[in-house]
């Protein structure tokens, strides 16, 4: 409880510090599109959500979200209107800020964080009684990467993740019609799981393929799941075909580029020494994209395919994910939180040190983004905490001794003078970016080499001592 | 949760590391006048000969804490300087920028390290002092004493989101506590004076310093009252005071010329018998039980409705009660002294014999010497509860079971009773969830250690039904406040703030009433020596 409550009161520790785009004109941040969304929603009938029109510019933040989001916008709206209508009065609210309205947000990610994922992380606490100990549980709630972007930067990541996590508990209690429709509610909250949907895909495929006869109706079961659950949240929109295809488009907007900022992923670490993006074309890269990652994680994939079971399938999921991460196209650097609320899941199967080194990373790696927002204290002072509480939890002492020993430390002191460094001193003129590039370039090499690790425990490895996997 | 062994070193870190880091996160919260009046002070004291900051009033928050803390602001700015030469120029309006708010922060945070040390050096002795047979328990009740001192969330409040220096302040109060408690009174005396010298409002508990010091230090410990005065070590007296008196000669010897001046400053007698926010002692219940006669009066019509309360205006000014008779400064400075005397001759009259016993009867006390201040004083501040809150954590460490319920409640009452120093959204949160942790963890922790564990909800452990119900009751009052209140009437916006008041002060006055009873019956015979 006292672990609960202090993650709750480091959440709103983090909710005091500034949004993204707080107070910068004409554009503002992630703030302001979450505040525009529900402008949006409350004011415009589901129609119109999608669609360019004289109320609904989408060059200014247009919704990019599945209905999911839109449906979440729209209550939201809906309470906001109840407390203030200026705050979401259509077209005149551009770029509104106030202290009040910034609680009111604030708040609505607070209560949404303790709906969904808390709830997750509680319910696979619950059911798992080793594999996933109080270790896995208490760093899930003191994530630093999941708390500073939903909480200080300002997104709603908790619901997809949540979401997702809520899925993996279906799936862990065997209840896989309910896991999928969980999955499919977080991929319509955010396009952005679909990260994951190659080895729940793979999962339930395998398990499907393994019962002697019911293997039929299970996929049949499973099919009728997702199909109804997509259509009844694609109701609004399946009017007519040319609507659907405008929400198809805005979700999956190809002709953003390779990558915008600094991400630490593949062909952006890669770029000082290969520019990919002016070698070739724009559909080329993005075939050059798509082969390298479906390539790279069909091992994976397969594997689960013929192995289905827990164990497998929580490696696969964070496999898969960080492929798509360090290899697809278009790739923002909040996309680690995908791969990394996953990793959660690995304490108990992989050492806990290598875990929280990944995690602790995946926080650092969306440095140049955070400290664009004023938060990078935020970041130091979380994610020291979550390494203290990583120590401090460990029931294993040998592992105590390695986490706080060799290779981790020496890369976690690297880690904290290079950042330090990134933030006192301005960079030389003529490398303006060397700072962000250099993060890009040793965070991927860090989720390479996670990347792996957690692979060869997937096909090698056998689960470490005394632990003994769920299913 | 904790192993067998703790290490007190160990413990004392983490607790820092993990505080620091809610600390450096609670930078950007909302800050009181008292931020201003830090930022003043550092201006005055930086741009100033020293004689004239007592006489600086550009601005209207003008230096009126003692000399030495006037110096410590002195060093500061020489700090503050580097990081904003803006901060250190005196002027009427109030400044602000990132700057002084990091570095006047990050000044709070590093001092506290006074404290956070001074803890540790009496968990430390305390551990030491206790028998073999004892030593699980003993280091199980040191660490948490670590815990409860480090992440007091009065201190949170009222430091990290409210500002001010207390933490380091109280630093010095522990110092002095530590060093009375291995035995060294010349030492405890000394850092006392220091930090009467840094704060004033300090000698809420001196007079049991100088009772308490005279008693067991200038006199024979093992004769009766009366025949110790014969007794007199003169050496050891003349010692103490000179001691007591140079570092008083070092503080205010350089203001000697303008010592009025000084005085005035520190004393403002003009303000009112109650804050603006009635602290929840004795002249709340007073003010309440006011306001319900001219209510009863009205509606009875005895009383003519012609003036509005005065005390509930929420501003500093004088009050006039309608019904019962105004109280004057130097009325309540008598009740004080005659609410003190009983004690202080109880402790003149009944020295313990055993030393750990006559620290823990020191101790308490001390809390209930600032209790007593705090309940009857003139103007009392409702952040003065701290000065009861941190020492009942040392004598909850020291003391028995009995100590540890006292300090179960003093902390909730007392620090629930600082809530409405912070009034903003997103901090009333943060502030209600850190009482919500502390006091989760307090019950929790004591009534682990004293295995006492309730069978129902309704119990709260090492409480009883009553005080229990009276603990939920706080929670109730909150909720009305934050949730019922403002949706159920837009007149009578004091109310919440009248209702927390009164309902305090009634918890603090039992507090009161319990501990004083404590101090003068059970404490000076060890427990085995009562059982057989």
């Amino acid at each position: 409880l006292i672990y609960l409550l202090g993650s709750i009161l480091l959440r709103l520790c983090v909710s005091l510090a500034p949004y993204s785009g707080k107070g910068k004109p004409p554009m503002f941040g992630d703030y302001e599109a979450q505040r525009h969304w529900q402008e949006v929603t409350y004011n415009l009938p589901p129609t119109e959500w999608y669609v360019n029109s004289s109320h609904n510019n989408l060059g200014y933040w247009g919704l990019d979200y599945p209905p999911l989001t839109a449906y979440h916008s729209y209550v939201c709206g809906w309470i906001a209107s109840h407390v203030n209508t200026e705050w979401i009065s259509l077209g005149e609210s551009h770029g509104f800020e106030s202290d009040q309205h910034k609680v009111f947000m604030r708040c609505t990610v607070i209560v949404a964080d303790i709906i969904v994922y808390y709830s997750a992380v509680w319910a696979i606490w619950r059911f798992s009684h080793k594999a996933f100990s109080n270790v896995g549980f208490i760093l899930a709630m003191f994530y630093p990467g999941l708390i500073l972007i939903d909480h200080g930067h300002f997104q709603y990541n908790c619901i997809s993740l949540g979401l997702m996590l809520w899925a993996m508990v279906g799936f862990q209690r065997n209840y896989d019609v309910v896991g999928s429709i969980f999955f499919c509610l977080a991929l319509n909250y955010k396009q952005m799981e679909l990260y994951h949907a190659l080895p729940v895909f793979c999962y339930l495929l395998g398990k499907s393929l393994k019962l002697p006869w019911g293997n039929i109706i299970k996929l049949f079961q499973l099919g009728i799941a997702v199909v109804l659950s997509f259509l009844l949240l694609w109701l609004p929109f399946l009017a007519s075909l040319d609507n659907m295809g405008k929400v198809v488009a805005r979700l999956f907007p190809f002709d953003r580029g390779l990558f915008e900022d600094k991400v630490a992923n593949v062909w952006c670490a890669i770029s000082p020494v290969i520019k990919v993006k002016q070698l070739m074309g724009q559909t080329s890269i993005l075939r050059l994209c798509s082969l390298t990652t479906l390539l790279l994680s069909l091992p994976s994939c397969v594997h689960l395919l013929r192995h289905p079971n827990m164990r497998i399938f929580k490696l696969s999921m964070v496999n898969v994910s960080l492929i798509f991460f360090l290899f697809s196209f278009q790739v923002h650097e909040k996309s680690i939180l995908i791969s990394a609320v996953s990793a959660l899941l690995l304490y108990g199967e992989l050492p806990t040190y290598i875990v929280t080194g990944f995690l602790h990373m995946s926080g650092f790696s969306m440095l140049p983004l955070l400290a664009k927002d004023g938060l990078s204290t935020q970041l130091f002072t979380t994610s020291i905490l979550f390494i203290f509480l990583s120590n401090f939890n460990q029931p294993n002492l040998n592992e105590r001794k390695l986490s706080t020993n060799g290779l981790f430390r020496k890369l976690l002191c690297h880690v904290y003078v290079w950042v330090m460094m990134s933030l006192t001193i301005p960079p030389p003129p003529r490398y303006p970016d060397i700072f962000p590039v250099v993060n890009a370039i040793v965070s991927c090499g860090v989720f390479l080499a996670f990347g792996l690790v957690s692979h060869l425990h997937q096909f090698i490895l056998p689960p470490p001592v005394g632990v003994a996997s769920d299913v | 949760q904790m192993a067998n062994e703790i290490n007190l070193e160990l413990c004392a870190t983490m607790c820092a590391g993990i505080v620091t880091v809610f600390k450096l996160l609670l930078v950007p919260a909302y800050t009181s006048t008292d931020f201003e009046v830090h930022r003043n002070w550092l201006a005055i004291t930086h741009s100033l000969p020293y004689k004239d900051w007592y006489f600086e009033s550009t601005s209207e928050m003008t230096l009126d804490y003692p000399p030495f803390f006037a110096w410590f602001e002195f060093c500061l700015s020489q700090i503050a300087v580097l990081f904003d030469p803006r901060m250190v120029k005196v002027s009427k309006e109030s400044y602000k920028s990132d700057q002084t708010l990091w570095f006047q922060r990050c000044s709070v945070m590093l001092t506290d390290a006074v404290f956070i040390y001074a803890c540790y050096r009496c968990a430390k002795i305390w551990k030491n002092s206790t028998k073999e047979s004892e030593e699980k328990s003993a280091s199980l009740k040191s660490a948490v004493f670590l815990i409860l001192a480090i992440f007091n969330c009065g201190l949170i409040i009222v430091d990290h989101i409210h500002f001010q220096y207390n933490g380091f302040l109280f630093g010095l109060l522990f110092l002095s506590f530590a060093n009375l408690s291995s035995g060294s009174y010349l030492w405890s005396a000394a850092w006392f004076a220091v930090l009467l010298n840094f704060k004033h409002i300090f000698f809420y508990m001196a007079p049991v310093y100088g009772i308490f010091m005279l008693r067991n230090f200038c006199t024979d410990r093992t004769k009766g009252g009366i025949s110790a005065l014969l007794t007199l070590k003169i050496k050891n007296l003349i010692t103490l005071a000179v001691i007591v008196l140079s570092i008083f000669a070092l503080s205010y010897g350089p203001f000697l010329i303008d010592i009025n001046q000084v005085i005035s400053r520190l004393f403002p007698f003009k303000r009112g018998l109650t804050h603006a926010y009635w602290a929840p002692n004795f002249w709340a219940l007073y003010n309440a039980g006011d306001i319900a006669f001219q209510i009863a009066g009205k509606k009875l019509n005895i009383l003519k409705s012609n003036g509005t309360s005065s005390t509930t205006s929420g501003l500093v000014q004088n009050v006039e009660h309608v019904v019962l008779p105004t109280i004057l400064p130097g009325f309540t400075f008598v009740v004080t002294i005659l609410a003190m005397v009983p004690l202080l001759l109880h402790i003149w009259f009944k020295p313990s014999p055993s030393k750990s016993f006559s620290f823990n009867q020191f101790l308490r006390s001390i809390v209930l010497c600032s209790l007593t201040s705090f309940m009857f004083g003139w103007h009392v501040h409702e952040k003065a509860i701290l000065m009861s809150v941190l020492p009942c954590t040392l004598l909850m460490m020291c003391g028995s079971k009995q100590d540890a319920k006292t300090f179960l409640l003093i902390q909730t009452v007392g620090h629930y009773s600082l809530f409405p120093l912070i009034f903003t959204p997103l901090e009333t949160l943060i502030k209600i969830c850190l009482l919500l942790i502390y006091s989760v963890y307090c019950y929790a922790a004591l009534g682990n250690l004293y295995s006492d564990h309730p069978k129902s909800y309704l119990r709260l452990p090492m409480l009883n039904h009553v005080e229990s119900l009276y603990v939920y009751g706080l929670a109730l009052n909150e909720l009305y406040g934050l949730l019922v209140h403002p949706f159920l009437t837009h007149k009578l916006p004091f109310l919440p703030l009248l209702l927390t008041s009164t309902y305090c002060s009634i918890g603090s006055f039992y507090c009161w009433l319990m501990l004083y009873y404590q101090t003068l019956t059970v404490q000076n015979v060890p427990e085995y020596v009562k059982k057989f």
